[in-house]
């Protein structure tokens, strides 16, 4: 019963988006604050319609309701609570109604908070936004219906990919839509924008917090997904340059890119064209994401593909929605914008250097991903464009942008004096090279490429932490006082920028000085890694909730460590009749020893393997440190 | 029950998981086997979704890591296996694209796209400084 309300509030939610769509663009063309008042009511009535719409689907999937197709093929009775609930989008049907209550979240969302913007833009944006969910809620109800009965309902269902069940992984999909569909704002401000006979940059102003908000969401949902895939495909990548992996990444590049280059045009008009077109893009590019996972066009190790038919209605979205974005732009930009001139060392070239290499980046990171599909449709054959390819073409990209990256926050508006930079940033450099020759002592095997990639990581976290100590004019007289007192965004570039350094020093640990330690072991041997010795105690078996499992038990022999045991485990679920290794872990901020469990031998013994992971924690707190480098942002007044 | 039921079906149920070497594999010269890493993370897997025979652990990847290190010993060059590889198993097999025909526009877009973009950028400076010069 609750299945069919569920049903019932999603087509009554299809409906109320015509209202919305409608009713909103012709108030805003007719000046009616009455019809524009029921578009935002009715935004916010989509939203009530689709939580609602979704609370019955955690409901069918809380109670096990096999009578529910979705249920039945992706749900199980023995799993645990917190699975049953997350499955509910670990699955098409369930991520696409989550992606439609995001869409609607945002619209409703927008319609409650934006009352500083005037009446008619408001409208505008709802309306857009209207006609998004829309195309959105097509598609669920006429391809991808969640609600959908199986009758006779079965006595088990098939249970859930049991990779997917994981408390990252669970978390995992609503950070990330929560990221790809907050760029829908920020596409319908830009179409809001260009629907007026002039474009004003007001709505650059407006946006900036939407695309801050949206960004903070992706990059946290791509940390943690990296994060995941670390611990859980058995020896400690991070990335993999895999089709999902580059579908989330495009669409953060891009969004990147805007985030700076909305200062610009918020503060006067500069760079109007392009910020409106990367506005357009960034969700153009969330959208193909979209369309690359769920369509199964591309081969992954996140294998949730889907069916082609289901990818042809989203391709066709994205050829609709696009095309009459770019359309409505090509339109535009027929009318004279005002342009304002700049000088080479300012702000404003400093942020349009910004843009060409995180254009350039987004754009290989396309090209990388659709080229074999590209070639085969030439009939060239296939072939395969894996991590060797990007990391030998980013590099190059890469290293001067992150030589540039330190000077930006120097620099003022319009025209800046080398002196603003030139000592700071010595005293930056100076100090990079002690620490890289501090590690050389340490590990005088360093080699001279990892010791300039070191002075890269080292000049990025100096050069970000120089900025904001210049400013405060360090260590003279009251100098703490004027640090406090700096202006927020000043703060969050630094802390967002020095996240990328510690990124990239992680990054450096975890590929240069990774060991690794394989041996097929009996009960009682030792090994050791690094500094550690251990003594692997065998393994015993033991019953999950929803799955058996093997445990080894590794001891540590010496130092601090001395008596603490790793548990690396293989699980075999039953229902999904399918296993997964589960690395053990112990943390601590200088190195990860990460232990898994192989397979029994003919002989008896147990592979098992160990690896060191030096500094690879320092690649998610950079990511975090680039988050919390936006939340900062978000709370500033203004942008600059 | 457990303890002989949990084997069996570790045995017939697929692993999803990578895993890289098993022991025994690795080559006792540190030259070559560092070779042989660095050869195999370019080597597709070709049974898996979308990973090295240095990560994945199916048959297939250990036999091509073995026929690699069996090569490498032989006194073969990276090119040579790699051309073998692709003789056998076609231009799927390598991860890193050859440089050459319709892969050209592959290697070379980015890098034509960071030269566009930095003309645009220079343009951009040069106009300003035309119509504002004292600025």
């Amino acid at each position: 019963m609750l299945v069919e309300l569920g049903h019932f509030a999603l087509i009554l939610a299809f409906l109320i988006t015509l209202v919305q769509g409608s009713l909103s663009l012709v108030g805003a063309r007719r000046q009616s604050d009455y019809l524009i008042g029921v578009g935002l009511k009715a935004a916010q009535i989509q939203c009530l319609l689709l939580t609602l719409s979704f609370m019955a689907l955690v409901y069918a999937f809380l109670r096990s309701d096999f009578s529910v197709l979705l249920v039945a093929t992706n749900s199980h009775i023995n799993k645990p609570l917190i699975y049953k609930f997350a499955g509910t989008w670990g699955n098409h049907e369930g991520s696409m109604l989550l992606w439609a209550l995001m869409l609607a979240l945002y619209g409703a969302a927008f319609a409650l908070f934006s009352k500083q913007i005037p009446l008619g833009f408001r409208a505008r944006v709802i309306g857009v936004h209207g006609f998004m969910s829309l195309t959105f809620l097509a598609f669920i109800l006429f391809t991808s219906n969640p609600f959908e009965r199986l009758l006779p309902a079965p006595f088990e269902g098939n249970g859930l990919n049991p990779i997917l069940q994981d408390p990252a992984l669970a978390a995992h999909p609503p950070l990330l839509y929560a990221g790809y569909v907050g760029f829908s704002i920020t596409f319908a401000f830009a179409l809001a924008a260009m629907l007026y006979s002039k474009i004003e940059r007001d709505w650059a102003v407006w946006v900036r917090r939407w695309v801050l908000v949206s960004w903070i969401f992706l990059t946290l949902g791509i940390g943690l997904g990296s994060f995941w895939a670390y611990y859980e495909l058995g020896w400690g990548g991070f990335w993999f340059w895999d089709p999902v992996e580059n579908a989330s990444l495009m669409p953060w590049l891009a969004g990147t890119a805007l985030l700076h280059s909305v200062m610009a045009t918020a503060r006067n008009g500069q760079f109007m064209r392009w910020t409106l077109l990367l506005a357009i893009l960034t969700y153009a590019l969330s959208l193909v994401g979209t369309f690359l996972v769920r369509s199964g066009v591309l081969t992954s190790v996140h294998a949730f593909a889907n069916d082609p038919e289901r990818g042809i209605f989203i391709l066709l979205i994205i050829v609709v929605s696009v095309g009459a974005a770019l359309a409505i732009y090509a339109r535009a930009m027929r009318q004279e914008l005002p342009s304002v001139g700049t000088n080479l060392i300012s702000r404003e070239s400093a942020l349009m250097l910004n843009n060409v290499f995180l254009a350039t980046a987004t754009s290989t990171v396309f090209i990388g991903t659709l080229y074999p599909l590209f070639v085969d449709a030439l009939g060239y054959g296939k072939i395969s464009v894996g991590s060797p390819y990007f990391a030998a073409v980013l590099t190059p990209i890469c290293v001067p942008f992150f030589m540039l990256l330190p000077f930006g926050p120097f620099l003022s508006w319009q025209k800046s004096l080398a002196t603003q930079f030139i000592k700071p940033l010595l005293v930056a450099i100076t100090l990079a090279a002690l620490s890289v020759a501090v590690f050389w002592q340490i590990r005088p095997s360093l080699g001279v490429p990892v010791a300039f990639a070191l002075l890269g990581a080292f000049w990025l976290i100096f050069g970000a932490c120089a900025a904001p100590l210049a400013r405060a004019r360090l260590f003279e007289t009251g100098w703490i006082s004027r640090l406090i007192r700096l202006p927020r965004p000043l703060y969050a570039a630094t802390l967002a920028h020095a996240g990328i350094g510690v990124m990239v020093l992680g990054i450096i640990g975890a590929t240069a000085w990774r060991e690794e330690v394989v041996v097929a072991a009996n009960a009682g041997d030792r090994l050791s890694i690094g500094t550690y010795d251990f003594v692997f105690d065998g393994v015993q078996t033991h019953e999950g909730p929803n799955y058996l499992a093997e445990r080894g038990s590794l001891r540590f022999l010496s130092g601090a460590r001395a008596g603490d045991v790793l548990y690396p485990e293989k699980r075999v679920y039953q229902a999904e009749r399918s296993q997964t290794t589960e690395a053990a872990i112990d943390i601590s901020l200088m190195r990860h020893v990460y232990a898994a469990l192989g397979e029994t031998l003919e002989d008896g013994r147990r592979v098992v393997r160990v690896w060191l992971h030096p500094l690879v924690v320092l690649i998610w707190m950079g990511g975090l440190m680039m988050s919390l480098g936006g939340l900062i942002g978000l709370t500033a007044r203004r942008a600059a | 029950m457990l303890r002989y039921a949990l084997p069996v079906l570790l045995a017939i149920i697929l692993p999803i998981n990578a895993h890289s070497l098993a022991p025994g594999e690795a080559l006792d010269d540190i030259e070559l086997e560092q070779r042989a890493r660095n050869l195999s993370l370019e080597i597709r897997c070709l049974v898996c979704q979308n990973q090295s025979i240095d990560d994945s652990d199916a048959d297939l990847a250990k036999d091509l890591r073995a026929l690699v290190r069996e090569r490498l010993v032989a006194g073969d060059s990276d090119i040579q296996i790699k051309a073998m590889l692709t003789d056998r198993y076609g231009e799927f097999v390598l991860l890193r694209p050859t440089f050459s025909g319709h892969n050209m526009a592959l290697w070379l877009a980015p890098f034509i796209a960071l030269f566009i973009g930095f003309f645009a950028f220079l343009r951009i400076i040069r106009q300003s400084k035309k119509n504002n010069p004292s600025g």
